[in-house]
């Protein structure tokens, strides 16, 4: 039985098997709407997250198999202070598979230790969230047609932002890739991100202002910065603008660049951008699905063909 | 000169940083021990200038010697019996340690889950890092605050 707890736990030959498997999924929908029947996940939140939640929800529902959960820590047992441990071996008697988002660092993998169900972990803290890695990887391969040689942007709060830091690892896999890191001074790619890519000689830049580095890259990666980041509001004031993506900023980029969000956006992709045909966002969150539907498929080991 | 005698049987750790004698004397809960126990600092060495000495008069075997290793490998460990050195034992950073360091994360699992033990990586062999298996927090302080027996 596996689990997955960090972006990094599935090879790059099986991570291609499950990206061939969303791409089935995406091209023949009903031949995937019953290979769950039966079959029922636990969404276990501690803490609310409505798109995570809901993509995990559609994920099962497409594949003919039923949802059980809670959507707040308030809602379960562990406001009674109930374990993590304890709240597992409860869920693995009622369901098949579990998705576990918790405010704790490290909470999902606990779990996992005691769960006789694989454990998704749907986010924990800080740390880590690789259905959001999958997402990310399953859009550029399917839009751009490869994991491998380009030039990816990561724009905004490169500091605190654990999908970028997972999306780096992720990507560092691959052949040809370089990175270019967008973002203020207060907010630059942690220490030892910079350091794993000297060790490897993965080339990579690191610039304050965006429109310097629009014309050279395939991938732009937007985050959001966001004003309690910010020591001063006069920061905040000056440099926000160097990080919202409008047209004056889009005409700049490749013909076939793509902007991709983990999203909630506020501001830092003007309204305007979202017609763009570069503007991917949106189609990200259906890849997102795709991707949760091949992974629940794949751990709970359904092959479809011998259905 | 101060001469400190030869023990019999028990062991001693030679090449410990000039002034840590105490705190591994603690770590290693010494203190709590019945045995004879000589403490010197700052002897003159050839290698390190300055060094502290701990022999401890019991059974090695009695000893954490995982605790020694992640605090300081570099340190010597001499088993004495009848009065001679007998065995030399290296001492190698263990791959994973329970129980040894807690994690100062407040946003780990950890600082909640009952009875969950603290289990330390080892990340990379040369500096001596050590990251805790649930959240990948850095251990920054190994005989400091982040020691369990504190």
């Amino acid at each position: 039985m596996r689990h997955l707890m960090s972006p990094l736990d599935f090879t790059v030959e099986e991570l291609d098997k499950l990206f061939n498997l969303a791409n089935d999924i995406e091209t023949n929908p009903k031949k995937y709407a019953h290979s769950c029947d039966g079959k029922k996940l636990a969404t276990c939140f501690y803490e609310p997250s409505t798109r995570t939640r809901l993509s995990f929800e559609a994920a099962m529902i497409n594949l003919g198999g039923h949802v059980i959960g809670f959507s707040d820590a308030s809602c379960s047992s562990a406001s009674k202070g109930e374990s993590v441990s304890d709240t597992i071996r409860m869920i693995s008697c009622y369901a098949d598979i579990c998705a576990m988002r918790h405010p704790k660092e490290g909470a999902p993998m606990v779990a996992a230790s005691k769960s006789r169900i694989p454990v998704v972990n749907a986010g924990d803290g800080g740390h880590q969230h690789p259905t959001q890695t999958l997402t990310d990887l399953l859009t550029i391969r399917s839009l751009k047609g490869r994991l491998n040689n380009f030039t990816i942007g990561l724009c905004g709060d490169l500091k605190f932002g654990r999908t970028v830091h997972s999306l780096i690892h992720a990507l560092e896999r691959y052949d040809n890739i370089s990175f270019v890191f967008i973002s203020p001074e207060e907010l630059k790619i942690p220490d030892y991100i910079i350091e794993m890519l000297k060790e490897k000689n993965i080339p990579y830049k690191e610039v304050i202002r965006l429109e310097e580095v629009m014309p050279e890259l395939d991938i732009l990666y937007m985050t959001r910065v966001q004003r309690e980041r910010f020591f001063n509001e006069e920061d905040y004031v000056r440099l926000k603008d160097f990080y919202i993506l409008n047209k004056e900023k889009m005409a700049l980029g490749k013909e076939d660049m793509l902007v991709l969000h983990p999203l909630p956006r506020v501001n830092e992709i003007s309204v305007e951008v979202d017609d763009d045909p570069r503007a991917a966002y949106f189609r990200q969150v259906q890849y997102g699905v795709y991707a949760r539907m091949a992974l629940i498929l794949t751990l709970l080991e359904i092959d479809i063909d011998s259905l | 000169m101060l001469n400190i005698g030869q023990i019999e049987e028990g062991f001693v750790l030679d090449h410990i940083k000039a002034g840590k004698s105490l705190s591994i004397y603690h770590h290693l809960q010494l203190d709590k021990k019945d045995c004879t126990v000589a403490i010197i600092k700052n002897a003159k060495s050839d290698k390190m200038g300055k060094k502290d000495i701990l022999k401890v008069e019991c059974d090695i075997e009695e000893m954490d010697m995982d605790v020694l290793a992640v605090i300081d490998h570099n340190i010597t460990v001499n088993v004495i019996k009848g009065g001679e050195i007998v065995a030399k034992q290296e001492l190698t950073l263990p791959k994973e340690v329970k129980n040894i360091f807690r994690c100062k994360n407040p946003r780990c699992i950890t600082s909640i889950e009952q009875e969950l033990p603290h289990i330390f990586i080892l990340g990379d062999e040369a500096k001596g890092n050590y990251r805790c298996k649930y959240c990948e927090e850095k251990c920054t302080d190994v005989i400091g605050d982040n020691f369990l027996f504190r």
